[in-house]
């Protein structure tokens, strides 16, 4: 039976509280105003900015599982902070498993020390087809490149101060002819375009990027030329645990805004908790809740046991995004008139689910990894 | 210079049940925190630690789970840990706790500064502070909201009732903190992880060479003689109600009729 | 020595240049009530140099005799000259009771008696007595403010504790009245290991609470520091002072010397609005005397209505701005 460590108990605490203190009461006003900017030293401050690095780079060394527990205590208070972190470990994630020694050296204090990434790989027209992407780099003869296209839905985009930018080098060769850059934000030719209107997640940021002859040193390229696509794949099974923990996060919080509301509502002459139709809809909840659970901490383990996690990511993410937005629209139905309203948070929980079953992975694409493997097998 | 930081773990709610017939607090199933003012003090200790160089000791009397608060402390940047626990110091007032609190300095030995959160929000006394530094015999600073370490003094601003004062003392002296000297840090993750690694020491009442007549319930003059309920009084309290307006309406003639409008 | 022989009781008549603090005399006319029970004698503990003149002050509020030690060491207060002074006078004269006010000073200097005397020292009593077996207590409010503790000390003396400030009426003053003035000399001298380097009167920034004629107190129910607005415009409008109960002040929204109760300041104003406040002991102990008591609370079984002259059961963030609204209408 899968345990947590004495150590990771209390960075669970530790993050609690930070969430409690600093998280919660931002998400609502991320939700109008976007990201919020006073966050990011207060992250680094509590060590939470590269928790999942090495030592050696200004990381916190910890593991899958802890690093897990933190974006899942981090959702507990606001899903749009889990996913900014979600979208900055995934980039990052990049050069820590591909980059050269001295990309690391270079790049991966940044990350610990404030600096936003962010991870491109969807175009406006290739999102789930990432074989699709058009936008190219170029090879010169002095071995930079030269880059030219467009990006989409990118989180963090905008608040971004690297990006790492999937683009071809061989336009010919599908996915094998990916590859992945590091392009700074002040990159001469890159454009960022305004803040997008979106549903929900409205406290990350999320713009359109348009690339006009960017100049990229060949030093700037990550991992061998043609290998980005299973680089990017890599990484996306990493994030998919996150979306997973962040699902079970949001669930967590929207329950217990709905648990507190059923008992000090009333209808009838007594609270609406003690009604079987209210009661039932926790019971299903929690089951919810529990399995989602059990299912982030063992693809943690095997992840840090080093096996493939493709399948029981996607298998992670599947369910839980669904079920985050079972939980939340069963939060809001419970709220009644008052769930449909800004004033209480349960509406907000429930759009920025819907996020959940389309980033990182469409629940279609995942259901296409799975039964590939039930096929396969 | 070796600080000494005093810690107590005190129930994380102010919604604490007594025990009917003993008058003590019922624990069970109540989470447990560092005391707040304690954080502070482990923070100014962190704070010199980090200006100056020190040693920093964390020092708890308390139940084996007292453990806990330790470890926060370690995770904060202390160096070592001790916990006194001894069920010969069970049931201890400010008198008995500040003789156990002083003995463990004074094994530890070559203290030059010994910090305490103001007051816990548990027994809200403020007297171990005071009363350790007169059992070790040194200089003390109440209420201090900053700190500082120069040639051998301790320099600390306290806010008092009608004034504000700039005072020092000559090491070896103990301060207590106030809630505005810092904003106490939360612990990285990756000094939890190296906390748990740092050396901790667990001390009883023969470890310190204590004289059990004055540890405990036996060293405790004072006692809880018995505990009532606050005396109901009613005010014959005159409720307003009616719509929000008809209510803010009846507040303001009310407030009319006694002249303050 | 047995208890029955200490005998008297003390009064630390705490003073600083020169002027005693206001807490003495309530203190003293708590301790006539003890002397009343008792009939064992009032001593006011005068320590200081040039204050003799005090003593006629002590007397006219209750003191039978006065014992003042006059020091060059003792002119400012320093806890370890004071303690010595104090301790030689009690090791003399060895009294059944010790009393301090609860002030900064006195809870500096108390803990170090209890440990120089090696007696019980009771921390911020609300209240003070003899019990159905004669035994002194002193009681105060215990863990989380729901309920009140009697203590004791059974068997060693002198019985002490800190008395908290504003919980008594001082007597009418007694004019002419004379007393025992019993001038001791001390063995102190100055610490050379503390030193006051600056005193600077406190910055008066224009809100403190403490003898704020009328005070809004916004305590635990409110969720959102954006809700303490329509509080400090009711505050402006009736030109009383913003205050709070303790969880306002714990996570930041307030600074400490807004704090009303036990933990905190002692206020009594004429008015006080108690919103969004259930009420725990501690804050009440902070409050109670004072001269009308308005609370609002969502909840109609607050402790807090127990001891308010008007109350509303509603929520504070649609009653208070439809007060502002309606005192602005009525003050065009």
């Amino acid at each position: 039976m899968f345990k947590f460590t004495e150590e990771q108990l209390m960075i669970r605490d530790m993050v609690r509280e930070f969430t409690a203190n600093e998280v919660e009461l931002r998400d609502r006003d991320m939700d109008e105003n976007g990201f919020d900017f006073d966050l990011i030293p207060k992250l680094v401050d509590a060590g939470l900015m590269a928790i999942h690095l090495p030592e050696q780079y200004g990381g916190g060394g910890g593991d899958t599982i802890t690093s897990e527990i933190v974006i899942n205590e981090i959702a507990k208070g606001s899903a749009s902070i889990a996913l900014f972190l979600d979208a900055h470990w995934l980039a990052a994630d990049m050069i820590l498993y591909h980059g050269t020694d001295e990309q690391k050296a270079k790049y991966l204090p940044l990350v610990a020390e404030g600096k936003v990434f962010a991870f491109g790989l969807t175009e406006s027209n290739a999102g789930s087809d990432a074989g699709a992407i058009k936008s190219v780099a170029e090879k010169q003869p002095d071995g930079s490149y030269i880059l030219n296209g467009g990006k989409a839905w990118i989180t963090n985009s905008g608040i971004a101060d690297y990006y790492l930018i999937m683009a071809k080098t061989d336009p010919e060769a599908g996915n094998k002819g990916i590859s992945v850059f590091v392009v700074p934000k002040d990159a001469e030719g890159l454009t960022v375009g305004k803040f997008e209107k979106k549903m929900g997640m409205r406290g990350t940021g999320t713009c359109e990027l348009s690339f006009d002859n960017i100049h990229i040193p060949a030093e700037d390229r990550v991992g061998p030329e043609g290998r980005g696509f299973m680089i990017a794949m890599q990484a996306l099974d990493g994030a998919r645990v996150s979306i997973g923990a962040i699902a079970n996060g949001l669930m967590q919080h929207a329950m217990d805004k709905a648990v507190k509301y059923a008992k000090e509502r009333t209808t009838f002459g007594k609270p609406i908790y003690k009604y079987q139709a209210v009661g039932f809809k926790f019971a299903d909840m929690a089951a919810k809740i529990r399995a989602t659970d059990l299912m982030i901490w063992d693809t943690c383990q095997m992840k840090d046991e080093g096996k493939r996690i493709s399948v029981e990511a996607a298998e992670l993410k599947l369910l839980s995004s669904r079920w985050a937005c079972e939980v939340c629209d069963d939060c809001i139905q419970i709220h009644g008139g008052n769930g449909y309203s800004r004033e209480f948070d349960v509406e907000r929980f429930y759009r920025d689910a819907k996020l959940l079953e389309i980033g990182e992975g469409t629940s279609e694409i995942l259901r296409m990894v799975i039964s590939g493997a039930v096929i396969g097998r | 210079m070796k600080i000494l930081v005093y810690v107590k773990q005190v129930p994380d709610t102010d919604d604490v049940k007594l025990d009917p017939k003993t008058g003590n607090i019922m624990r069970e199933g109540v989470a447990s925190k560092l005391n707040p003012l304690d954080a502070n003090a482990v923070e100014a200790a962190i704070r010199l630690k980090e200006k100056y160089g020190a040693q920093v000791c964390a020092i708890s009397m308390g139940p084996p789970q007292a453990e806990d608060v330790l470890k926060k402390a370690l995770a904060l940047g202390c160096d070592e840990a001790y916990l006194l626990s001894d069920r010969a110091f069970g049931g201890a007032d400010t008198l008995a706790t500040s003789y156990t609190l002083a003995m463990a300095a004074r094994k530890i030995g070559d203290y030059d500064l010994l910090l305490f959160g103001r007051h816990a929000v548990d027994g809200d006394t403020a007297q171990t502070g005071p009363a350790t530094a007169a059992q070790l015999g040194i200089p003390q600073i109440t209420l201090a909201s900053s700190i500082d370490v120069q040639d051998g003094y301790v320099i600390c601003d306290r806010v008092l009732e009608t004034c504000t004062q700039k005072v020092r003392a000559r090491l070896p002296a103990l301060v207590t903190v106030t809630g505005e000297i810092n904003t106490p840090r939360y612990p990285k993750p990756i000094n939890i992880m190296k906390a748990l690694k740092k050396p901790r020491f667990v001390w009883n009442a023969e470890d310190l060479g204590a004289d059990k007549t004055q540890t405990g319930i036996p060293g405790s003059p004072s006692s809880t003689k018995e505990v009532l309920e606050p005396p109901k009084r009613n005010a014959d309290t005159k409720y307003f109600s009616g719509s929000t307006e008809e209510i803010a309406a009846q507040l303001a003639d009310m407030l009319h009729d006694e002249h303050l409008i | 020595m047995a208890k029955e022989d200490y005998k008297g009781i003390w009064v630390f008549a705490e003073q600083q240049n020169g002027v005693l603090n206001p807490a003495v005399l309530e203190i003293l006319a708590k301790a006539l009530e003890l002397k009343a029970h008792t009939g064992e004698e009032l001593t006011a503990v005068l320590l200081g140099d040039g204050v003799s003149s005090l003593a006629e002050t002590l007397f006219a509020y209750g003191a039978d005799s006065v014992i003042l030690a006059e020091d060059r060491a003792l002119a400012s207060y320093s806890a370890r000259p004071y303690e010595a002074a104090l301790t030689q006078l009690a090791e003399k004269y060895k009294p059944s009771i010790i009393l301090y006010a609860a002030t900064s000073l006195g809870r500096d200097l108390a803990p170090r008696m209890m440990v120089s005397l090696k007696t019980g020292l009771t921390a911020d009593a609300i209240d003070l007595g003899f019990d159905r077996d004669e035994v002194f207590y002193q009681t105060t409010p215990a863990y989380g403010g729901s309920i009140l503790a009697h203590i004791v000390i059974l068997e060693a003396r002198p019985q002490m504790a800190t008395v908290r400030p504003m919980m008594f009426e001082p007597i009418e003053p007694r004019t002419g009245a004379a007393g025992k003035l019993i001038a001791e000399t001390v063995d102190v001298s100055a610490d050379p290991d503390y030193e006051v380097l600056e005193t600077a009167p406190k910055q008066d920034t224009g809100d403190a609470i403490e003898g704020a004629q009328v005070i809004i107190a916004g305590g635990r129910g409110i969720k959102d520091q954006a809700d303490l607005e329509p509080l400090k415009e009711l505050a402006s409008l009736l030109d009383g002072k913003l205050a709070a109960s303790r969880p306002l002040v714990d996570n930041g929204w307030l600074p400490h010397e807004k704090q009303i109760g036990q933990s905190g300041t002692t206020v009594k104003p004429k008015f006080i609005f108690n919103i969004a406040i259930s009420g725990s002991v501690q804050y009440q102990v902070g409050m109670q005397n004072a001269g009308c008591v308005i609370s609002v609370n969502h909840t109609k079984g607050a402790p807090i209505f127990d001891i308010s002259h008007y109350g509303v059961v509603g929520d504070y963030k649609t009653v208070i701005p439809a007060l502002v609204a309606e005192i602005k209408n009525r003050k065009v």
